[in-house]
């Protein structure tokens, strides 16, 4: 097992720290709050000569990417970090990195979409690009934060497909809180070198890359990123398994916090998910056998996973940093309910909207979410969609 | 006529939008749809080959510094060569396809 | 320990809230315990009321709401008092701690701290000017709330912040020596 360093460190200083000990080839990004700091920091230990890598500062969050994507695609190890707004410049060259099936890793931190402009958290960016063929895995805190992005470079290289790990804007990427690193040299061994399949610098194997895919191939090329990221769920979780054993924490797709017995429970993403199982230890220690599905991998959604874990509790909600501004539900709360559809259980699942720009998500907030669900066992019905903590 | 390829599905298919070998290009002819081709004039022309720099397609074939013929595998037809052509009353003109392939079969193949 | 020691700071922007947050939250890692340190984030100018918050225990902590109900509260601008309710939410045993030259009786008073509050006072600012030259009030008042709370040892939490200082203030030796006497003197001098 690998020998580990206890330290204070925010969410951002964290997936920074990550970024070191992997020692990319290229980072290209523009700085924006609250991600700015991931990439200042970088930017200094590029300065300082504790990296090889080479720093691109590009003009935008647009030209970020497009850096990226050239770098990448001559087959250089890539990563960079935005969030919110920067997030939403990139999203078309998002799009290009995953058709073109280049394993770049992007630090992102949850931030609102404007208007009205706000800089704090909920999950409206990353939902918006939910559907870019990028692998999402979300981060509940510091911890998870560093250990998600050492593993997604194994994870998008292997599955290759560009990868996001995310972390709640403030609430993790500015809070400071104990977390435990890795040596170095252990994950450099965890990461490896990177593994270059087909890449423009090959002189000896010549590819043309990007070139028009009109009606006769586009079809096909999209019908593979959709394997792939089918395919990526075993990746995830071979990767997740190679890092329990090297450095004794276990992940899956999901984490069923005391699920087994519980006849309600919350599926939430993030932060949150910390605070929800506070409030579910807090309601099991008065005899009430609450649970929580915290999702880490939002793509590829964990369908059968996810409708497996849930499907002998008797009320589950879902709470959605984000909103679909569709009339109906939030994403996760499509996800979660296709799921359910598809695997023939047939449940009432209030959806609760929460959080939104940062909006405080208090312990009696999820309370009266569980509550919400005792009425459901008691055979009360409740709103499909709930506003939680707004004010009316 | 271009040869029919077999197009691959996406299993099979290079993944990632690429295109494996180096100069591909060559395989595409792009001499298919000319509707005018640039013809020689052997006594007027003087060897500068300043149809050879210009060409886009590369479609001028030289030895030994001299001009030999065009390539209509890949000569668009575009006239560059006959516009840029130095020769006073010129040594390159454009004919029609049509009037070109008078004396051809319609399929070659 | 108890279980989970929820911490409110209150200062000004430019006061050393947040620092104040963060080298408390070092001390209590290097004591092997589990820690949060996360500023209240507002609109940021020099002056403007700031919170900035701890969450320490001897367990992993999983809360990430912000904290709503203190175990302790650290003023670090008196003046504060009158535009901010600094003992909002604070739980009935909890321990007030405010940068005042005045006594603790009259703070109770004058502020109307309700309930089993334990309030302690010390002129943290009169110190910073004596031992640093200038009015940074952060450090003394970690000295102040070391041995109000005793939830470190005060040897321990000064050595840490020690080894803190010196990466940050490198080229400032006294910068360091200064802060460490006014955390030493807040230690000593704070009254209940």
């Amino acid at each position: 097992m690998s020998k580990i360093n206890v330290v204070a460190r925010t969410g951002n200083e964290a997936m920074a720290e990550a970024m070191r000990q992997i020692n990319p080839d290229v980072v290209a990004a523009y700085p924006i709050t609250p991600a700015t700091e991931i990439v200042q920091i970088f930017a200094s230990y590029v300065a300082d000569g504790l990296v090889d890598t080479e720093f691109v500062p590009v003009e935008s969050e647009h030209s970020a990417m497009s850096a990226c994507i050239g770098s990448s695609a001559a087959g250089g190890r890539t990563m960079t970090g935005t969030s919110s707004q920067g997030l939403a410049l990139m999203a078309e060259i998002l799009y290009v990195a995953s058709g073109l099936r280049l394993p770049i890793v992007l630090a992102e931190v949850n931030r609102a979409l404007s208007s009205p402009i706000n800089i704090h958290c909920d999950h409206s960016d990353t939902m918006m690009v939910r559907d870019a063929g990028w692998i999402q895995i979300f981060s509940e805190n510091a911890q998870e934060a560093y250990d998600n992005m050492v593993q997604a470079v194994k994870i998008a290289e292997t599955a290759a497909l560009p990868t996001m790990v995310t972390t709640d804007g403030f609430i993790i990427s500015h809070g400071m809180e104990r977390i435990e690193i890795f040596e170095d040299k252990d994950v450099k061994d965890f990461v490896g070198p990177k593994k270059l399949g087909q890449y423009l610098l090959n002189l000896e194997k010549p590819i043309t890359l990007g070139a028009l895919d009109l009606q006769d191939y586009y079809f096909e090329h999209r019908r593979q990123l959709a394997e792939a990221m089918i395919d990526s769920k075993n990746i995830i979780l071979d990767v997740a398994k190679t890092f329990k054993d090297k450095f004794g924490r276990a992940y899956g797709l999901f984490e069923s916090y005391k699920l087994d017995d519980a006849d309600r429970a919350i599926v939430v993403m993030g932060s949150t998910a910390g605070t929800a199982k506070v409030v579910a230890d807090g309601l099991r220690a008065k005899g009430i056998k609450a649970g929580v599905l915290k999702l880490r991998v939002f793509r590829p959604f964990p369908k059968a996973e996810v409708a497996e874990a849930l499907k002998n509790i008797k009320a589950v909600a879902v709470m959605d940093r984000s909103d679909t501004i569709s009339g109906h539900e939030g994403p996760l709360a499509l996800e979660v309910k296709a799921a359910l559809f598809d695997s023939n259980i047939k449940k009432e699942v209030p959806d609760y909207i929460f959080g939104l720009g940062g909006r405080e998500v208090r312990l009696e907030d999820i309370e009266s979410v569980y509550k919400d669900l005792g009425d459901i066992i008691d055979g009360k019905s409740k709103d499909r969609v709930t506003y939680l903590g707004v004010r009316e | 006529m271009a040869e029919k390829i077999q197009k691959q599905g996406w299993k099979s298919l290079p993944k990632g939008d690429v295109i494996e070998g180096g100069g591909t290009a060559r395989e595409f002819r792009t001499g298919d749809w000319r509707s005018e081709r640039p013809v020689h004039i052997p006594e007027k022309c003087i060897h500068c080959l300043t149809c050879w720099i210009y060409c886009p397609d590369s479609a001028i074939v030289t030895k030994n510094g001299k001009f030999v013929a065009f390539d209509y595998k890949y000569c668009k037809g575009c006239g560059i060569c006959a516009h840029e052509c130095p020769v006073k009353g010129k040594a390159i003109k454009m004919v029609s396809e049509k009037e070109a392939k008078k004396n051809e079969k319609i399929c070659q193949k | 320990m108890k279980n989970l020691i929820e911490i409110r700071w209150h200062g000004r922007g430019g006061q050393g809230a947040k620092t104040a947050a963060l080298l408390l939250g070092d001390a209590a890692l290097a004591k092997g315990l589990y820690i949060q340190a996360f500023p209240e984030y507002g609109p940021e100018r020099m002056g403007a009321p700031v919170a900035s918050f701890n969450r320490i225990s001897p367990k992993p902590i999983l809360l990430h709401s912000g904290v709503t109900n203190p175990d302790v509260v650290v003023v670090l601008d008196p003046t504060l008092i009158e535009s901010v309710n600094v003992t909002e939410g604070m739980n009935e045993n909890g321990i007030l701690i405010v940068n005042t030259e005045r006594a603790p009786k009259e703070v109770k008073s004058d502020c109307g701290v309700k309930g089993d509050i334990k309030v302690f006072t010390v002129d943290a600012s009169g110190i910073s000017k004596d031992c640093i030259g200038k009015d940074i009030p952060n450090t003394p008042m970690l000295g102040a709330l070391v041995k109000a709370t005793g939830i470190l040892d005060f040897k321990e939490m000064l050595e840490d912040t020690k080894h803190k200082l010196e990466k940050k203030f490198k080229s400032k030796p006294e910068v360091i020596e200064g802060n460490l006497k006014a955390i030493e003197r807040a230690f000593n001098e704070v009254k209940s």
